[in-house]
């Protein structure tokens, strides 16, 4: 990881899609290649630029979804979940193809970011596409080899909302990591509650204040903010809390 | 100003990166206005406004703007008393 310490200043180049995978009706993993990637901390984010014909551009910002590590090289992936009727997203879930050029600025974010030497327990907190930077978390705990105890609690509105099923079953093997999700419009069978994180989910399923840990909660600008209120209210150290709002939008949760 | 249109400092990590070398999401920021005191990443950050303004998240109160023009950049740090980078 030490190459992401090395200080330069960032501008835009082009990485080519390599892959595209289809995680749920409205969500895709873009698996990219990029030249000289430098390496990315677990948590951090890159813009991506698209251009139209006539010039007009547009730019957004998109959490890294993989974990890296010297064998990963310089291939990272996204996990972009459309905004209906958006300018960035539809483009980049419907119509980019393996063999574009695809503009980024990146990795960036120095706050938002998990370390496999830090101290204590981390929990993980996200709404909708607000569980991609942990998805990087919760991958390079797992390539690290971190026996440090870790827990989801992610909220989706149905069970065809779950981005990375399969992912998040093998990370829930281990027995350092804990994945609860919360569903707050539909079900599956045999899961009664249906409704958003409060503070009895909190109280519940998360580290509690004693623990020690480090809480990271990413979602849609709402939901952030209600969950970091829950938590400070149930005797969280704001200090401890750290959060990335995706905006009004971010996709369903 | 709606309630919840803003997203945080992270989201100027970008813009920024082509302007610092070290990613000043991270540095804790104090505000001219009202003290407040925390890591840059934790304020409030517009982005449709004309370019990117942080706002303090104790008093509302400008820290950073970004305004782009075709030729050149503007960095307006009126708001901030001092950034504090850790020396590394
Ligand atoms: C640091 C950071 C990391 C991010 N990481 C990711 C990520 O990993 N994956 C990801 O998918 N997104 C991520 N986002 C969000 C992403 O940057 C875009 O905001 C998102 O993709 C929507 O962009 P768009 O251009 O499609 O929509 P825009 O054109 O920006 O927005 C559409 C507009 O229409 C309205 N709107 C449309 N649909 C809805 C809706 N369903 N609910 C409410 N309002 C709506 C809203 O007012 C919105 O402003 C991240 C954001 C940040 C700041
Ligand atoms: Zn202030």
């Amino acid at each position: 990881m030490e190459r992401t310490a090395i200080r330069r200043r960032l501008t835009w180049q082009v990485a080519t899609v390599t892959d595209v995978r289809r995680e749920t009706g409205t969500a895709r993993t873009i698996v990219l290649e990029v030249p000289d990637w430098p390496g990315h901390l677990a948590g951090q984010h890159l813009d991506v630029r698209l251009t139209a014909d006539d010039g007009y551009r547009a730019s957004r910002s998109y959490s890294i979804a993989s974990a890296w590590s010297d064998s990963q090289g310089s291939t990272i992936e996204l996990t972009v979940e459309q905004v209906p009727d958006g300018e960035v997203s539809p483009y980049l879930v419907d119509v980019l193809k393996v063999g574009d050029p695809l503009e980024i600025r990146g990795p960036v974010g120095g706050w938002f970011v998990w370390k496999p030497e830090q101290d204590g327990p981390v929990q993980l907190i996200g709404g909708g596409s607000g569980v991609v930077p942990l998805r990087a978390m919760l991958r390079a705990h797992a390539h690290t080899g971190s026996t440090t105890p870790f827990r989801l609690l992610y909220s989706v509105r149905r069970p065809e909302s779950v981005i990375y099923v399969s992912d998040l079953k093998e990370l829930a093997s281990s027995d350092d990591v804990d994945v609860r999700l919360v569903y707050t419009r539909e079900a599956p069978a045999g899961e009664p509650r249906v409704g958003r994180i409060d503070a009895d989910v909190i109280s519940k399923y998360a580290f509690t204040p004693q623990d020690g840990a480090t809480t990271y909660v990413c979602g849609p600008t709402p939901f952030v903010e209600t969950v970091a209120d829950l938590l400070v209210a149930a005797g969280h150290d704001p200090a401890r809390v750290r959060t990335e709002r995706f905006g009004p939008t971010g996709g369903p949760r | 100003m709606s309630e919840t249109n803003y997203l945080d400092g992270n989201a100027a990590a970008g813009s920024l990166s082509e302007l610092f070398a070290v990613d000043l999401t991270a540095a804790v920021a104090r505000c001219n206005g009202c003290g407040h005191t925390a890591v840059f990443a934790e304020s409030r950050l517009y982005v449709d406004a004309p370019g990117m303004v942080a706002r303090c998240p104790g008093c509302e109160s400008v820290l950073l703007r970004v305004v782009k023009t075709p030729n050149d950049t503007y960095l307006d740090l009126r708001g901030l008393t001092y950034l504090r980078v850790p020396s590394s």
